[in-house]
């Protein structure tokens, strides 16, 4: 039998993201990152056939720009500019300590217990004020500016 | 292709998307802020400006760059989300044949934009 075929049901299904017992908050940043990720790639699709209107010359696209210019798109695209935020900073977090970096090195499990987890967290601290800071430079350019 | 192959193609095409969308994201979204340190992009989304950058050889190439490495990146998540959920290997099968078909389909229409209208 394959290590695949012993891969153990998923009962939770996507409750899982949010419920499952004591969650810590880099798991709560993880069903975060999935979900701002799951809206960019749904604008982004979107935002390959408006970028298409450029096929049928200046007039085609101005139109296509005069079709989003409400305050409902506006909002959009700022709800986006905040996915974008939290996602790429969560993102740098995640390469870094996707690649060793920041995590400490293996040791044995003796009490009082560091987890890597532990190790990780004020990098994790820092890139959320990073990405709270780039959010609040956009809101401002957004709606103030 | 190895589920580690494409695990750091992922995490490549992340650190590629960092980059160039982050500019992307600064120029159109954050013109007020850099105004003020003099770096203020002008009439970003007016069609004469648009056209006009569309036929530089840099942007045309960084855009289909980032449009490649988002359509990678953005479908290979959603796969390890569905993925998740343990599906038969079948349905496994079929989301991963749905998702290289859409994503070749996306990548050949953004592509042939920026081509035709770079050749314009």
């Amino acid at each position: 039998m394959s290590a695949e075929n012993k891969m153990l049901k998923n009962r939770l299904g996507l409750l899982g993201w949010v419920s499952a017992g004591r969650y810590g908050l880099e798991r709560y940043a993880y069903t975060l990152h999935r979900l701002t990720g799951l809206g960019i790639l749904l604008y982004f699709i979107l935002h390959i056939f408006v970028t298409g209107s450029r096929l049928g010359g200046t007039q085609s696209w101005a139109d296509a720009m005069q079709r989003f210019e409400n305050p409902y798109f506006k909002f959009g695209e700022f709800l986006l500019f905040l996915a974008f935020a939290f996602h790429a900073l969560n993102g740098i977090r995640l390469i870094i300590t996707e690649l060793g970096i920041m995590i400490g090195k293996p040791e044995r499990p003796l009490f009082p217990y560091v987890t890597s987890l532990h190790k990780q967290r004020p990098l994790f601290i820092i890139v959320m004020i990073v990405a709270a800071i780039l959010m609040i430079l956009g809101g401002a350019d957004f709606y103030l500016i | 292709m190895r589920e580690s192959t494409l695990w750091m193609l992922n995490i490549i095409a992340g650190a590629v998307i960092l980059v160039l969308l982050g500019v992307h994201m600064a120029i159109m979204h954050l013109d007020a802020i850099l105004g003020f340190v003099g770096l203020a992009p002008s009439g970003t989304v007016e069609a004469q400006v648009v056209f006009a950058r569309s036929r530089q050889a840099l942007f045309m190439t960084t855009y289909i760059i980032l449009l490649g490495a988002a359509l990678y990146h953005g479908l290979y998540g959603l796969r390890k989300i569905v993925f998740e959920l343990t599906l038969s290997k079948i349905v496994e099968k079929l989301v991963d044949w749905f998702l290289i078909i859409a994503g070749l389909a996306l990548f050949v229409y953004g592509g042939y934009v920026a081509i035709a209208v770079f050749l314009s």
